[in-house]
């Protein structure tokens, strides 16, 4: 069986990271499995964690009254879950529910939040990771409002 | 140049807006139509309305009639769109340069359709599913809207079983069990042999735009990228002038093109 760091040096966001600070990460994290329809994190409670999906699918969603949970995009095997843990006040903005059978690895963010202000080289490594996850996800959203399978298109400008 | 005049055998409602319509032509009652290859176009005319492109979306093998998928957008279209079995049409073509079926031989084979790009991609799937053995392994990722919009529905579920089908939607609904996001996330995440992957997208160009730098991101090579232009067709033999794109007639040089041949022109907003 395969330990912790194993693991997270096989997950893409880890890829390139330092042996010493991937074993530190390691240490920071447990193997945690969620059924289907369970919560992994519900708006507004304290993010302290964040998620390695392993396996199994995540729906981020936003719950509309008089309406039912609205999902804004489903995360899978290699991506990342959680980016609330980073950023004061430190609360889910979104739930992240189990759409099956999910396998991930939580890391405990205030853990290591203490630990990259006191090593800049792995908070530097993290951050960077979570920059482009953010800025992957902001295109997604970004293409998203585009809307670009819309039937009808607003007429044309010059494009310039 | 002149029409040939066909009968709809059947209308089929793809979703609000879309549909498809199966023809046969009246005098090739005891012969077939033309020959055609997959991500060809034909032009239809809509009596008393205009004519407009629209691909070829059924199976080259079949030999009885031609099958179109048409978006309601314009006043060809929305005539096109009251026909009814037994009503007629004309037809001229098909035209244009297909895709290369051969660029595909040992391939793995990368087929990107958003929306109704789905409809001129349908040919090629149908001859690769036809001839497996010429590729190494045919993965199908399709973006759209809604569930309720995504094309040829039935058909997905049977291809499930020869190859795999990565959908997307923009947005979902609680029946929905595919991803939501766009489709360059799951394009990104997917595991392949660059040097030896062949990929061919169809959809809204700012969608593959979007692909093509997330292949090439992956090192895809742009001479193993084909995609399907849209612009306005009218003579579809390359005289009118229309449809010109930098060097290019779409009607005439493509629809496909092979994008290390078109990188420069897809690039420049004004074209």
């Amino acid at each position: 069986m395969k330990n912790l760091a194993q693991l997270l040096r096989e997950h893409p966001f880890f890829h390139g990271m330092d042996e010493e600070h991937l074993e530190f990460i390691a240490r920071c994290g447990q193997n945690c499995i969620f059924n289907r329809g369970e919560y992994i994190a519900r708006e507004n409670a304290p993010a302290d964690q964040f998620y390695v999906i392993r396996d199994g699918k995540v729906a981020v969603e936003s719950y509309v009254p008089n309406h039912g949970s609205l999902c804004l995009q489903t995360l899978h095997s290699g991506d990342i879950f959680g980016w609330s843990w980073l950023f004061p006040p430190y609360l889910w903005t979104f739930d992240g529910r189990a759409l099956d059978e999910v396998h991930a690895v939580r890391l405990d963010g205030k853990c290591l939040r203490d630990k990259c202000d006191e090593d800049p080289k792995l908070g530097y490594a993290l951050m960077k990771r979570f920059a482009r996850i953010v800025t992957d996800r902001l295109h997604t959203t970004r293409v998203q409002l585009m809307d670009v399978y819309n039937q009808q298109r607003p007429p044309l400008d010059s494009g310039q | 140049m002149t029409p040939e005049v066909f009968r709809v055998e059947q209308r089929r409602e793809e979703f609000p807006g879309t549909f498809t319509l199966r023809i046969r032509g009246e005098r090739a009652k005891n012969g077939s139509p033309a020959e055609f290859q997959p991500g060809q176009f034909n032009m239809l005319y809509a009596f008393g309305a205009g004519e407009i492109a629209i691909s070829l979306s059924g199976s080259p093998r079949d030999r009885d009639g031609y099958v179109h998928t048409i978006r309601t957008h314009g006043f060809v279209s929305q005539a096109l769109e009251r026909l009814q079995a037994g009503d007629l049409l004309g037809v001229r073509g098909p035209f244009g340069c297909g895709w290369p079926l051969s660029a595909a031989k040992g391939k793995e084979v990368l087929i990107i359709a958003g929306g109704l790009g789905l409809a001129p991609l349908r040919p090629l799937i149908y001859n690769l599913l036809g001839d497996t053995q010429s590729v190494r392994n045919i993965r199908l990722f399709y973006g759209a809207r809604r569930p309720d919009e995504m094309l040829y529905r039935d058909e997905l579920a049977q291809w499930a079983g020869s190859m795999e089908i990565v959908q997307s939607v923009d947005h979902g609904d609680a029946d929905w069990a595919g991803h939501i996001g766009v489709i360059t996330g799951p394009l990104a995440g997917a595991e392949l042999d660059p040097q030896n992957t062949v990929a061919f997208l169809c959809g809204p160009e700012v969608m593959m735009r979007f692909c093509i730098q997330t292949l090439t991101a992956k090192a895809v090579p742009e001479s193993a990228i084909y995609l399907s232009m849209e612009r306005n067709m009218k003579c579809a033999t390359g005289h009118c002038g229309h449809c010109q794109w930098g060097p290019n007639f779409v009607c005439k040089d493509g629809p496909v093109f092979n994008f290390a041949g078109v990188q420069s022109w897809f690039n420049i907003r004004a074209l």
